[in-house]
């Protein structure tokens, strides 16, 4: 190989116009202002366009590379029952779940992983949007769960990056019931004083934001991400009203007292680790991982009456 | 006027003739006794061979019917002293989510739940059932004031699910419907909820998180209504009643899948059809249900209900 084979060849044969051999996603089409964005410059401004700073969908394994230092590692998942409904629409929900298994090379919507930020130890997990639309199912419950649990064992922060349309239709009641169950992961990390943080990426709806996503100590938002209960389009049939300006935006909600801040993927790093660093008691950092702090375990529940003052 | 179901016609036909004899015997006219008997075996074979097998889509309509008990007859028929208390403290009353304090066979209870109306005016008036942000946040409210006094919860189920509106949403409805579903699974006390009629999403789930969740017979209890899965799955909202089957929402499924505790039955052609019946099925099985736990602290009760919340997902296979 040489410069000749490497270099020359391939810019004389697209002057050419010989057959193309690079793959057509070199170029990407920014969803929100519609300009090209070469695939290198996307990489490196972490899949925001860098001409109007939209902040596109990413990946799980890709938010954890953008956010945690290099190292990271993934935790492996129980397994969860696969199709306990034996589910069927147009298609096989075993057969769907299986295509996005191969073609995501993940058991299901979520990655759980843990890791450094900035020195500091975290447990993450992040949702896979394109896994089967980032959906609760009962391996998604688990994997909070898992996650949650985790947290506790290493003394670690939680933190949740979320891109879901709810609740996984496909596993019917036994989806709705993973709304009480990730509440309770979210208890388990609280209750022995570690911070449980969630990051709502675009999309985030329905049963996951009425669950463990709005239960965060601290609640941040991407730019632009599109959070709610309800979807648009349930509301406006409902309602018979035009929805206002950036409805259901991370903006909107900003403003609406439902989040704490609205980062930028840029600076999402950096404001973890200052958040976790602040949250952390000074001699937290010093106390051996295995042995919980019993000063911050949360007072017992009032039993019976409590006479009144 | 007694409201029938599509699938009832049938039996409203017989029910119809039925009484048109009677009229007939009321006026002075011909002794019509023996055939008016036989019809009504006829009438009442037809109601349970029909009622026997209703599809998951027809226990859908049953779960619906606006004759049957509503959260208020629950709490007419079995609550004294009833005192509801109102408002969330921060910004106003909802009427669709009902909340109070009242005694339960003597006992003093919190109680909890979902009110759809029973005719146009109060059908308004209680948002049809829907709750808004401010619903959760009266919820959770009572439910942490059953907390601090130790008084037993009872909850009574009957939802389409939250309201999706611009307003809802601004305050929060996510977030109130989260706190409220944290705030059953904290409850130091004992948490008895019943689903009687719709048990629709997180709408419901949010008032649902107890130690013993009961459903109604012909009640449903499911992720999204049956139009709503047919309309993104299908791209039909026609094809609903196949989305019903899909979805395995009746109380027999969900018991099966170990996601609820009991089934309480009701009455021969729903509850609709014999409320009394069934108020007093529900009120003794609430109870049953209760008494038990009233032994129990509330460490173990949370400890338990966490336990049983955890495992959920884990082993449910149809």
């Amino acid at each position: 190989m040489n410069w000749i084979s490497e270099w020359a060849l391939p810019k004389i044969k697209t002057l050419f116009g010989a057959p193309r051999e690079v793959p057509e996603n070199l170029w990407h089409k920014c969803p929100a202002c519609e300009q090209m964005v070469f695939h290198r410059d996307l990489e490196r401004n972490l899949h925001v366009c860098p001409h109007c700073g939209h902040h596109m969908r990413v990946g799980a394994r890709q938010r954890l590379d953008y956010t945690l230092d290099e190292g990271w590692q993934r935790i492996e998942l129980p397994k969860a029952p696969q199709d306990p409904l034996r589910f069927r629409d147009q298609r096989r929900y075993v057969d769907r779940l299986r295509e996005a298994q191969a073609k995501g090379g993940q058991e299901d919507a979520v990655v759980v992983a843990h890791g450094v930020i900035e020195g500091n130890r975290v447990v993450a997990a992040a949702f896979d949007f394109s896994f089967m639309g980032g959906s609760m199912s009962a391996g998604v419950g688990e994997a909070l769960v898992t996650a949650a649990r985790l947290a506790v064992l290493q003394d670690s922060p939680l933190i949740v990056f979320t891109a879901s349309g709810g609740a996984r239709m496909q596993e019917g009641a036994i989806s709705l019931m993973q709304m009480p169950r990730t509440v309770i992961a979210t208890r388990m990390v609280k209750e022995v004083g570690l911070p449980f943080i969630v990051v709502l990426c675009d999309p985030t709806t329905g049963g996951v934001t009425a669950s463990f996503a709005m239960l965060g100590d601290i609640q941040i938002a991407e730019p632009g991400a599109m959070i709610g209960f309800a979807g648009a389009r349930v509301i406006e049939q409902t309602v018979r009203e035009k929805l206002p300006e950036g409805f259901q935006r991370a903006e909107y909600l900003l403003a609406h007292g439902i989040l704490d801040m609205v980062v930028k993927r840029s600076e999402m790093r950096a404001t973890l680790a200052r958040l976790i660093g602040l949250l952390r008691l000074p001699e937290r950092e010093t106390a051996p991982a295995a042995e919980p702090m019993l000063t911050l375990a949360p007072p017992a529940p009032a039993e019976g009456p409590t006479p009144a003052a | 006027m007694r409201h029938f179901l599509d699938f009832e016609k049938p039996i409203a036909e017989l029910e119809g003739k039925i009484e048109e004899l009677r009229r007939t015997t009321d006026a002075g006219g011909i002794d019509v006794a023996e055939e008016v008997a036989k019809l009504r075996d006829k009438a009442q074979a037809l109601l349970k061979s029909t009622y026997a097998r209703l599809t998951p889509w027809q226990k859908t309509l049953v779960a619906r019917h606006p004759d049957r008990p509503k959260c208020l007859d629950y709490i007419r028929a079995h609550i004294e002293e009833w005192t509801p208390l109102a408002g969330d403290r921060a910004f106003a009353d909802d009427a669709a989510v009902v909340g109070g304090l009242g005694r339960f066979r003597g006992r003093a209870v919190a109680v909890l739940g979902t009110e759809k109306g029973s005719d146009t005016e109060t059908r308004v008036l209680h948002n049809f059932g829907m709750a808004k942000p401010e619903g959760y946040r009266k919820a959770r409210r009572i439910i942490e004031l059953a907390g601090r006094f130790g008084l037993p919860i009872l909850s009574f189920v009957d939802t389409a699910g939250a309201f999706p509106g611009i307003e809802a949403e601004a305050r929060g409805q996510a977030e109130a419907i989260a706190r409220s579903i944290e705030a059953c699974l904290e409850a130091p006390v004992p948490f008895v909820a019943t689903i009687i009629g719709e048990g629709g999403s997180g709408g419901a789930i949010a008032l649902a998180a107890a130690d013993r969740v009961l459903m109604l017979e012909h009640s449903i209890y499911s992720v999204i209504s049956p139009e709503g899965c047919a309309s993104i799955l299908w791209r039909d909202a026609a094809q609903a009643p196949t989305a019903a089957e899909a979805l395995k929402l009746t109380a027999e499924d969900l018991r099966r899948l170990n996601l609820v505790d009991a089934v309480v039955p009701e009455p021969l052609g729903g509850a609709h059809r014999d409320p009394e019946t069934a108020l007093a099925a529900v009120g003794n099985r609430v109870w049953d249900c209760l008494e038990p736990l009233l032994a129990l602290d509330g460490a173990t009760l949370r400890a338990r209900r966490r336990e049983k919340f955890l495992e959920m997902g884990r082993n449910s296979v149809i």
